[in-house]
């Protein structure tokens, strides 16, 4: 109720449009979301010029796939290797980057991910279900209001001359934060 | 299957005004996130935040005071615009829409 009362507010002095309201609520809950920043990690995974042009400027390639706006500014991709894990996290608030995943979930904007992520990421990845190599590093990202990171994730295992379109049914959400893996062919 | 994006209207609701206000120029998303950041962090002192109805709590408590700090919303004016809510849900026959 002191929702509406403040968007009653705000609309009778001008400051809002109910339209826009409905428009931004649509786009995030259905249009935007991570089938967005699959298609990203599966074209990477077979098109080595772009993977490439995406390592290098993130921001620049996805835009050029169409992926661009609120909170889109600024992105960097950074990528798993077997010897490094990237792993994505908001310490501050929530900070995401909504034109390839949409809005995050709430366990990314716990506390208890906001503040363990830095601290014992590979706990908080055992929580995920995710054991990572022995040998494998955990690298933790923080993002801000002035840069988003999307995980790489590696390639799985036994997808060779598998199509983009079957490759992106395998990237999940959490294999793009960093708390999860792609799921196996 | 997938969560909804939103679990509860009003956050959405909250969401939409404050990316509205910030793209119609009344303040940036870093200095949004800096205050809102503020303000969860204070919430947190008392209990862990789990990221759902109290996490959206804190953004509508940082939006109220960031709209106090642009002079364009008081506390005192939301205060009546809950009372006229408040009032117009008690006395709407079930099933009919609420109108201020």
């Amino acid at each position: 109720m002191r929702v509406k009362a403040l968007e009653t507010l705000l609309v009778e002095k001008g400051l809002v449009d109910p339209a826009a309201l409905d428009e931004i609520i649509d786009t995030y809950q259905n249009r935007i979301g991570p089938k967005n920043g699959a298609i990203v990690v599966a074209k990477a995974w077979c098109d080595p010029a772009f993977r490439s042009a995406l390592l290098t400027n993130g921001t620049k390639a996805v835009s050029d796939l169409g992926f661009y706006g609120r909170q889109g500014e600024h992105i960097t991709i950074v990528e798993n290797t077997p010897e490094q894990h990237n792993m994505v996290v908001c310490t501050l608030c929530s900070c995401y980057p909504w034109p390839l995943l949409g809005i995050p979930p709430s366990w990314y904007k716990s506390d208890a991910y906001r503040a363990r992520a830095v601290r014992d990421p590979r706990a908080v990845l055992a929580e995920f279900a995710v054991t990572l190599p022995e040998g494998q590093a955990v690298r933790v990202w923080d993002s801000t209001a002035e840069m988003r990171y999307l995980v790489l994730p590696m390639r799985p295992k036994g997808t060779e001359g598998w199509s983009q379109e079957m490759l992106a049914e395998l990237v999940t959400r959490d294999s793009m934060v960093g708390t999860g893996l792609p799921k196996s062919p | 299957m997938d969560k909804p994006v939103f679990s509860e209207p009003w956050h959405a609701q909250l969401f939409a005004v404050t990316v509205h206000l910030s793209e119609t120029g009344l303040f940036g998303w870093p200095e949004w996130t800096e205050l809102f950041g503020r303000v969860l962090k204070e919430h947190g002192h008392e209990k862990s935040l789990d990221g759902g109805d109290d996490y959206f709590q804190a953004w509508l408590e940082a939006l109220e005071l960031m709209l106090e700090n642009k002079n364009s919303a008081k506390a005192s004016e939301i205060e009546q615009l809950v009372a006229a809510w408040r009032g117009a849900y008690l006395r709407t026959p079930h099933g009919e829409p609420v109108r201020l």
